[in-house]
């Protein structure tokens, strides 16, 4: 058992990894006893699990996943829903009302027209199907306020951080309400628009270094207030509003 | 085309002191410039220079197959549009796909398929636009190389990135990486594509004649430079997320200094 990286190592595509008894893991793949890198990425080991947490991808839905649909087309029983992943997603229309299905010829563009955001959850997803979602429950359901930040959806586990300990530091700092949906797409809403200006600044420095290392105590020095030295421009600009 | 061919006057490809017309040596590529992510509406791109020639790849997707009936059930559809600006030669070039623009695209993309896991997205496709802004030969090969950067920035995951580069025979002797006037007056030209994670070919073509000898050294002196040119790929990928890694390390020794 040979390894060729070290943790947090950046790799290309096609880079080797390990060789001999190693698992491989998320973006890697195995060629004999060799184990690759199949993205641009940052190594990640676990024991003897390679894996590859990648620096860009499209989103692929997972089973109870919550993200941001946008409604793109209404059918006969529901709405189709983009939800920035490869596949169109279905969101029927006994998946919204809370009562009964109603009856067909019900006009279902009084609801959600084309075009409507729409906090949902997969139902269903796998190779074979397009994903099912609903928007029933709690949280779920039509976005009627607040501000839309697009990022790549392979960085959303880092504004999240383990544990939800990023998002928790954003939440708590900057006092905007965020929701982040698993496709990239977050909502933030704020009492004050520069508490909105501050968190989508934040998310954005998220997306762009990513890759680093040490990130959560860069957000949390540059939106505390408690330290002196480092504080930004933004921070500086927030801390007046208050 | 035949014509204007005619018309230039017959230039000595290599000199007497065996240097070729743009004073290169024989085993010489011409100087290569790679970028990733400049387009910002696509999922991923690339742009390479190869001597004159300037290329722009860009790659959407995996995404939803239009029209439906192209989609496979069990793995993503590789597209591929290898495609001439008309100002990128120096006649004015149609833009509407020539047979030669047609053939490429195809010769292309199956140069690119070995490496793609398109099996990880069922029922899509992959489209992937390459555009040649100024050509001077071996567009195809400098294409491919950038194609393939493109498709590792979209993020889209590969077995290994594709390098190409071709090597031709001129005034009787082998010579690597031929620009278009050697190309045309030359004795051979062989393309060359390789994946080098897995030492593998993905793409060879060849045209004019060499004998099996030639052919030998000519075809061991393109592997080699595929991975000299895969090497560089990924410097490439890498350095756009190393600069931010540099940079951000930097403002902490700052910030750690500043609070001392």
């Amino acid at each position: 058992m040979t390894l060729y990286v070290e943790r947090k190592q950046l790799v290309a595509p096609g880079e080797i990894l390990a060789e001999g008894k190693y698992t491989s893991g998320e973006n890697t793949h195995r060629e004999g006893d060799k184990l690759f890198s199949s993205k641009v990425g940052v190594v990640e080991i676990d024991g003897d699990k390679l894996g590859v947490v990648p620096i860009k991808g499209c989103y692929v839905p997972r089973v109870d996943d919550v993200v941001v649909g946008r409604i793109v087309d209404i059918v006969m029983s529901g709405w189709m829903v983009g939800i920035d992943a490869p596949y169109p997603a279905l969101l029927p229309a006994s998946e919204v009302f809370e009562q009964r299905v109603p009856r067909s010829g019900m006009d279902l563009s009084k609801t959600f027209g084309v075009g409507d955001l729409v906090v949902s959850k997969v139902l269903a997803f796998d190779r074979t199907r397009d994903p099912l979602i609903t928007a029933k429950g709690p949280g779920l359901g039509k976005v009627t306020s607040g501000r839309i930040v697009k990022i790549s959806p392979a960085k959303i586990p880092r504004l999240i951080g383990k544990k939800g300990s990023m998002i928790a530091i954003l939440k708590k700092e900057t006092g905007a309400h965020i929701m982040v949906g698993q496709n990239g797409t977050v909502l933030v809403s704020g009492k004050h628009p520069d508490a909105e200006n501050t968190a989508i600044q934040a998310i954005r420095m998220i997306e762009r270094e990513a890759h680093t290392q040490g990130l959560t105590d860069r957000i949390q020095a540059r939106l505390g207030t408690g330290r002196k030295g480092e504080q930004s421009e933004v921070t500086r600009e927030t801390s007046r509003v208050d | 085309m035949n014509k204007v061919k005619s018309r230039e006057k017959p230039v000595e490809l290599i000199d007497k002191n065996g240097l070729r017309i743009d004073g290169r040596k024989l085993d010489e590529l011409r100087p290569i410039k790679m970028e990733i992510g400049l387009l910002d509406k696509a999922d991923g791109s690339a742009y390479i220079e190869q001597g004159k020639n300037k290329i722009l790849a860009a790659v959407y997707g995996p995404r939803e197959a239009h029209p439906k009936h192209i989609a496979l059930p069990h793995r993503a559809v590789l597209r591929c549009r290898y495609h001439m600006a008309p100002f990128s030669v120096t006649e004015r070039k149609s833009p509407a796909p020539s047979r030669r623009e047609q053939e490429l695209s195809k010769v292309i993309r199956e140069a690119l398929e070995p490496a793609v896991l398109s099996e990880y997205y069922p029922r899509t496709t992959i489209d992937l636009f390459i555009e040649v802004l100024q050509s001077d030969g071996g567009s195809r090969c400098a294409g491919i190389t950038g194609a393939s950067l493109a498709l590792a920035d979209a993020g889209i995951p590969m077995r290994g990135l594709v390098a190409a580069c071709a090597v031709g025979k001129i005034a009787g002797k082998i010579a690597l990486d031929l620009s278009d006037a050697e190309d045309k007056q030359g004795e051979a030209d062989l393309p060359v594509a390789v994946m080098p994670r897995s030492n593998t070919v993905t793409l060879i073509q060849m045209d004019g004649s060499l004998t099996p000898e030639e052919f030998e050294t000519a075809f061991e002196m393109a592997v080699r430079t595929c991975h000299a040119i895969h090497e560089q790929q990924k410097t490439t990928l890498k350095q756009r997320y190393l600069s931010i890694k540099e940079e951000v390390e930097e403002k902490n020794e700052q910030g750690k200094s500043e609070g001392q």
